[in-house]
């Protein structure tokens, strides 16, 4: 039944800025202390406060804009958007309405089709509301500590046609302004906001359809369910010849389902009118210059980059890219050490292991990128086997001491010399009669128990090249 | 006439006043009269002239990214009509 109908959605994102302070004011944007404990007269909305533009969310949106392709704006507005609602202390909210900073920028996101461009409409600065608490029976509670904190709102093209692809672009959106260090990205704490607008239309229809939009939602599998339900429910009044209203959705993650926010059903009216208390906003070309030469490397270029230079298959690459602060600990190891293959294999194995178990961010890791690359220094000239090297990892993750101390102090040094593997070597022949006679018999998968045995005997230290060798020989009867 | 008595009490509502019919009458013929001479005004050519945004010739005030002492929640909860723990006390908001 779906395939009857294409689907159209455009995404709506709330970036909430890692500035220090608030949009308008100088309180903190520290999230989860004591309610109220973070306000002044300009976010509480106190009759003669003015409200002054923080800078930085000025560069962070131009930075965004940048590294998303839109142009910025010479000259941008604020203007207040009317309504009234609890959490909204001056009973408008500050935003951006006829010249936002930023505008007519793209982003390209992979599909199951191969590559696709979704359109970015604009991207404008705005201030969030408080927070409403509903715990209390004589009434709801408004914490006033998130007011005034700022966002930037993306809004992008109805350019997606399915929920994974929704998907896919706000994995990319989310990707990138984490990259560029304006948004933390925490999805619990309401950091990246999602809101949906979904309709659909018989194929090859050229008008869109009535349009539902889902709000605030906060999670990537949430996002596809609504999304999901959404276009069913929308499939289903069509097929019985209904109309689809347009209408703002609430979607319950516990049900799966969604229902509508009766209180927004009242056509909005927001009586946008340019902010008296701020001024416009000129960015210079110089400004836009400045900003660019800053721009970080970006996950597609450092993609790119680690597999031409350090010569890694593109699915290394992209594993390690994904995050900023792995990619920068695997970059500065490629560095320290040369062989790039061997470090990202250390990176998505050992590394990535030790941190899960222990629950630690990479930038927290104990073991850092020069710690590291010695002792893959050590591996390289036969010092250690690969083997005990994961020993001497986890010791260097615990005692935060370098490679070479523990391997002198544990004695874990690789034995090569000969006369020190021949006794044992032999020692393992004399112990397992049958085992050999077998082996000689055709049963060449006994090596390995052989070479087991001895490992063992060695302590893990025989230099495995050097212990095959001689195991062959004397196996063969030389 | 330029506007309807049915806008004045749109916006009225909008704005959440509650006004008499009285005023409603009162308010419907002057706010007529304003959007007459704002009409008087279209007759201007503006081609040329970029929109006023502000009334001030000035750009660009900025504030640098410091974060500075707030207000004690007890400051900030002393002109609230209702307070419970800490926070503002409003009628049960329920979506």
């Amino acid at each position: 039944m779906l395939s009857k109908y294409e689907v159209v959605i455009g995404l709506e994102v709330h970036a909430q800025l890692t500035t220090n302070t608030k949009i308008f004011c100088n309180c903190s944007t520290t999230f989860g202390n004591e309610p109220n404990s973070q306000t002044c007269p300009v976010c509480l909305g106190l009759p003669g406060a003015l409200p002054v533009l923080n800078k930085k969310v000025v560069e962070y949106a131009v930075r965004t804009g940048l590294a998303t392709e839109c142009s910025i704006a010479p000259r941008s507005l604020f203007a207040r958007k009317n309504y009234f609602y609890p959490d909204l202390p001056k009973g408008y909210q500050i935003s951006q309405f006829e010249l936002p900073i930023c505008e007519h920028g793209r982003l390209e996101i992979d599909t199951k089709d191969g590559k696709k461009t979704i359109g970015i409409t604009r991207i404008h600065m705005e201030e969030d509301a408080g927070k409403l608490l509903h715990d209390s029976d004589a009434g709801s509670r408004v914490d006033l500590n998130r007011a005034c904190t700022p966002l930037m709102e993306i809004v992008s093209e109805p350019d997606m046609s399915s929920a994974d692809e929704a998907i896919a672009y706000l994995k990319k959106l989310h990707q990138i302004i984490v990259y560029l260090g304006v948004c933390d990205g925490n999805l619990e704490e309401g950091s990246f906001r999602c809101d949906a607008n979904v309709s659909i239309r018989p194929w090859g229809q050229k008008e869109l359809g009535t349009r539902a939009e889902l709000k605030n939602i906060n999670s990537f599998r949430f996002i596809k369910q609504a999304i999901d339900y959404e276009v069913e429910r929308q499939a289903d009044i069509l097929e019985e010849g209904g109309r689809v209203v347009q209408e703002t959705r609430l979607f319950d993650t516990d049900s799966g389902t969604s229902r509508s926010m009766r209180s927004k059903e009242e056509a909005h009216d927001y009586r946008y009118f340019p902010d008296p208390d701020l001024v416009p906003l000129l960015v210079s070309e110089e400004w836009i210059e400045q900003a660019r030469l800053e721009l970080p490397e970006l996950p597609e270029a450092k993609i790119e980059r680690f597999v031409k230079e350090y010569d890694i298959p593109h699915y290394d690459a992209e594993v390690l890219a994904a995050e900023r602060t792995n990619a920068d600990y695997y970059d500065a190891l490629v560095k320290l050490h040369g062989n790039g293959k061997l470090c990202s294999n250390w990176v998505m194995g050992e590394v990535q292991r030790a941190l899960n178990e222990n629950g630690l961010k990479i930038s927290d890791c104990p073991v850092t990128p020069q710690l590291l690359a010695g002792m893959l220094k050590r591996i390289d000239d036969n010092t250690i086997s690969g083997k005990i090297a994961k020993k001497v990892f986890d010791a260097m993750w615990k005692s935060g001491k370098d490679s070479d101390t523990i391997i002198e102090e544990q004695g874990l040094k690789q034995v090569t010399d000969l006369s020190a593997i021949e006794p044992l070597v032999d020692e393992v022949i004399a112990a397992n009669p049958g085992q050999v006679a077998e082996y000689r018999g055709g049963k060449e998968k006994l090596m390995g128990f052989f070479v087991g045995q001895i490992m063992k005997a060695s302590k893990g230290k025989a230099n495995p090249a050097t212990l095959n060798e001689l195991l062959k020989k004397k196996l063969a009867g030389e | 006439m330029k506007i309807t008595r049915a806008q004045v009490e749109r916006v009225a509502q909008l704005a959440r006043l509650a006004l008499s019919k009285e005023e409603l009458d009162s308010l419907t013929s002057e706010m007529d009269a304003i959007l007459g001479y704002v009409d008087k005004l279209n007759e201007l050519d503006t081609d040329n002239i970029v929109p006023t945004a502000h009334a001030v010739p000035m750009e660009n005030a900025f504030r640098d990214d410091v974060a500075r002492q707030s207000l004690s929640t007890e400051e900030a909860l002393q002109n609230a009509p209702a307070a419970s723990d800490g926070c503002f006390l409003v009628p049960k908001i329920i979506e």
